[in-house]
């Protein structure tokens, strides 16, 4: 092997140095995909990882490709899933109940098994071939693939634009959900609510007053309990409700026992608040 | 540095998304690594690509981008409209045919 083909054979040092520290970043990341527990967290892994790859086809010659993953795969596709996470992971939590015996342990060995025979395959081929995108990319990248998009596989672009089509259709039917009854209208809904008699006026607002004002802060009742109704129904599913009660007492307390201090009046008892619970323990 | 080593890191990616779909009970997650298995075998078009010294790998990843694309969004409409009728989004509930 002459010393030019050695040349064209080896990448620089700076490839290599990039490819050993981003390498490593996108199998951590892809890692941190499996083994996250919430989709939130492996989502935005796996866009890491998909933002790595893109920067490793750049360096590999395919600059379209590469800026095709940033826009479509890290842009589209993963912005999708964390909309799809946002609808759906609300309430959805991983089980880590097995429900087959050693399937987690079975997995992992079928995992290491198959990696061990792509690796060998890998190893075993005969990759003494290495030409370099130089010539193929001699007149721009773009252009050389569009050369080849609309001559040699000019049949299979068109097949594509029929798949997309189809999968536009197919996602709007799968989540189009028709109507089986007509929607109450707000006076049918008083009605309602009147004829059942459980709760006729709105519901309370959030927020303590002159305290709190976020939506997920609890009102207070007259004994100093929060109230879960002033709270969004879908804050209380995820438990995000913030309980200022305590906080409330706890401050005006201490703004009584600073008051005790600088008037130096030690002597009277500083007044105590105690819930009705927590007074008669 | 050889430029197989980016085809061991296809490799080692395409495990780890294979063990993940494997390992994982939540379908979002299950999707998710089935992306991963999908931009592994990109990773390695694209340095066939290279090793051949034309762009013809380059087209078969960018079909598979297509792809991928359309598959992503029946796939996550499946999900969806399997959350709204089992409210869950765990493929362990979605092994009776009906509800």
């Amino acid at each position: 092997m002459s010393a030019l083909q050695l040349a064209a054979y080896t990448t620089s040092t700076g490839e290599a140095f990039q490819f050993w520290v981003l390498g490593t970043f996108a199998v951590i990341g892809a890692l941190c995909t499996v083994l996250m527990r919430k989709a939130v967290h492996s989502a935005l892994c796996l866009a890491g990882t998909m933002i790595i790859l893109a920067v490793f086809y750049l360096a590999n010659g395919a600059y379209f490709l590469g800026i095709v993953q940033i826009v479509v795969y890290t842009g589209a596709i993963m912005m999708l899933f964390l909309f799809v996470v946002m609808l759906v992971g609300v309430t959805a939590a991983d089980s880590l109940k097995e429900t087959i015996k050693g399937q987690r342990w079975l997995a992992l060995a079928c995992g290491v098994g198959f990696g061990v025979l792509l690796f060998a395959g890998i190893g075993n081929a005969a990759l003494t071939e290495f030409a370099g995108t130089g010539r193929a990319n001699a007149n721009g990248n773009v252009e050389g693939l569009a050369a080849l998009i609309f001559t040699k596989y000019v049949f299979a672009f068109e097949v594509t634009g029929a798949l997309l089509i189809t999968a536009a259709v197919g996602a709007m039917v799968l989540t189009h959900r028709e109507r089986t009854e007509r929607a109450r209208t707000q006076r049918e809904m008083a009605e309602q609510r009147i004829r059942e008699g459980r709760h006729i006026p709105p519901l309370p607002a959030p927020g303590v007053y002159a305290r709190h004002n976020a939506v997920d802060v609890a009102g207070l009742l007259p004994d100093g309990t929060p109230s879960e109704l002033t709270v969004n129904k879908t804050l209380r599913e995820r438990g995000q409700i913030r309980d200022v009660s305590a906080e409330a007492l706890n401050d005006l307390r201490a703004l009584e026992q600073r008051a005790a201090e600088r008037l130096e009046r030690t002597a009277i008892e500083p007044a105590t608040f105690k819930r009705p619970e927590e007074a008669s323990k | 540095m050889n430029p197989v080593n980016y085809l061991y890191l296809a490799a080692l990616l395409f495990t780890i998304g294979a063990t993940g779909v494997l390992i994982r009970r939540n379908a979002i997650v299950v999707f998710m690594c089935v992306e991963l298995m999908l931009n592994a075998c990109n990773l390695a078009f694209v340095v066939f690509s290279r090793m051949h010294g034309n762009l013809d790998g380059q087209i078969i990843a960018f079909f598979t981008m297509v792809v991928a694309a359309a598959e992503v969004v029946v796939g996550l409409a499946i999900i969806v409209s399997l959350f709204r009728t089992r409210h869950s989004a765990s493929v362990d509930d979605a092994s009776l045919m009906k509800l």
